[in-house]
């Protein structure tokens, strides 16, 4: 980019600034594989139009020829969407739609283990696509609920069927959402706060 | 129909795939420590938010930074500023290291999951969203 014409660089509108008060900020993940809805979900609850941070991963190779120059590095754009919702004055929440790729993650410094939760959106037309990201998200406890997302040619199966084929504990909320409406997004995401809230108050984890 | 079934690894290695944060050899960019407030170091996370010091950029800053102080005139988080500068997450590291030594931004600390919820935390975060 050309940074001398950098007046011209467009920022936040007047109306997506945050105020002088904001102090902090937490953030959410939205995981899930190609295609299943992470970035209408961040679109449809977030108060900005959603904004993309890019990184570029070098493929090393792993354990081929790493020590032989750039040239036999090819480096691919890993794209993550977000958007922002403002709780108060001082409190901002960002939620990211992230890759499902497990080797996407370490890409952005700390967003799995800073993260308050996370949700994992299924698409029951291919259900297997969200189990390895599940696996990760119990083994760096972070802890999710899990939305699925209702696509009008997808298999229908029961919330505790879903479950069973999951292997999730009973505790874990798994609920059904359309990731367009604004109302049922906000529903999932109220469904992971009190999730939260719940092992805060049990002092357990996920 | 039944649904495919999930089966639960052994927690499997992770060897191809460095972990968040932990700097590899691979990975030197990872390590982004910035002098956080009241000088205790800190990493700078996609939501650390960063506020300008003085509305106008010095005369010795880089076109660059001069961008990135317009932008945050307003605090904006460094995701966001990655966005409108088009710049990877790895290079606004080193950008703010910079105007964070030259004390022209101030980095407001994210709020991080902790092993305990702060439970008023979860609560404001509800009611906001019930607003929504
Ligand atoms: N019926 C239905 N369609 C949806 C829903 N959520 C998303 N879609 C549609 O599914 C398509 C893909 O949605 P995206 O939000 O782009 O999915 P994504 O997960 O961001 O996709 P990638 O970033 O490419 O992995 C779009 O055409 C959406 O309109 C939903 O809840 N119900
Ligand atoms: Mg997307």
């Amino acid at each position: 980019m050309d940074f001398n014409g950098s007046d011209t660089i467009p920022g936040p509108r007047a109306e997506d600034q945050l105020p002088h008060t904001a102090q902090a900020a937490a953030k959410i993940v939205i995981v899930g594989g190609f295609g299943v809805g992470k970035t209408t979900m961040v679109g449809s609850v977030s108060e900005i139009t959603p904004l993309t941070t890019e990184e570029t991963m070098t493929q090393a190779g792993i354990g081929v020829d790493d020590n032989f120059g750039s040239a036999s590095k090819t480096a691919t754009t890993v794209a993550m969407d977000f958007g922002r919702i403002s709780i108060t004055e001082q409190l901002v929440l960002y939620l990211f739609g992230t890759p499902g790729q497990q080797r996407f993650w370490f890409l952005w410094n700390g967003l799995f283990e800073g993260a308050l939760g996370a949700v994992v959106l299924v698409d029951t037309r291919r259900l297997e696509v969200s189990f390895d990201v599940m696996g990760r998200l119990e083994e760096r406890g972070v802890p999710f609920v899990v939305a699925v997302n209702s696509f009008p040619d997808a298999p229908r199966y029961a919330i505790e069927e879903l479950r069973a084929a999951l292997d999730l504990t009973p505790d874990i909320p798994i609920m059904e959402c359309d990731a367009r409406r604004r109302a049922s997004s906000r529903d999932v995401l109220m469904t992971l706060m009190r999730f939260l809230h719940s092992l805060a108050m049990t002092g357990s984890r996920a | 129909m039944t649904p495919p079934q999930r089966q639960r690894r052994d927690l499997a290695p992770e060897t191809a795939t460095p972990r968040e944060g932990d700097g590899k050899p691979g990975n030197p960019e990872r390590m982004y420590v910035v002098a956080g407030p009241d000088g205790e170091r800190a990493e700078l996370d996609l939501v650390t938010l960063i506020v300008a010091r003085a509305t106008d950029p010095p005369p010795s800053a880089s076109p660059e930074q001069a961008a990135l102080l317009r932008l945050c005139a307003a605090p904006l988080s460094v995701a966001e500023l990655s966005a409108y500068l088009h710049l990877p997450f790895s290079a606004m590291g080193v950008l703010l290291t910079e105007l964070l030594t030259a004390e022209l931004v101030q980095a407001r600390a994210p709020i991080v999951r902790k092993a305990r919820s702060d439970r008023s935390l979860l609560e404001a975060v509800m009611n906001g969203l019930q607003r929504l």
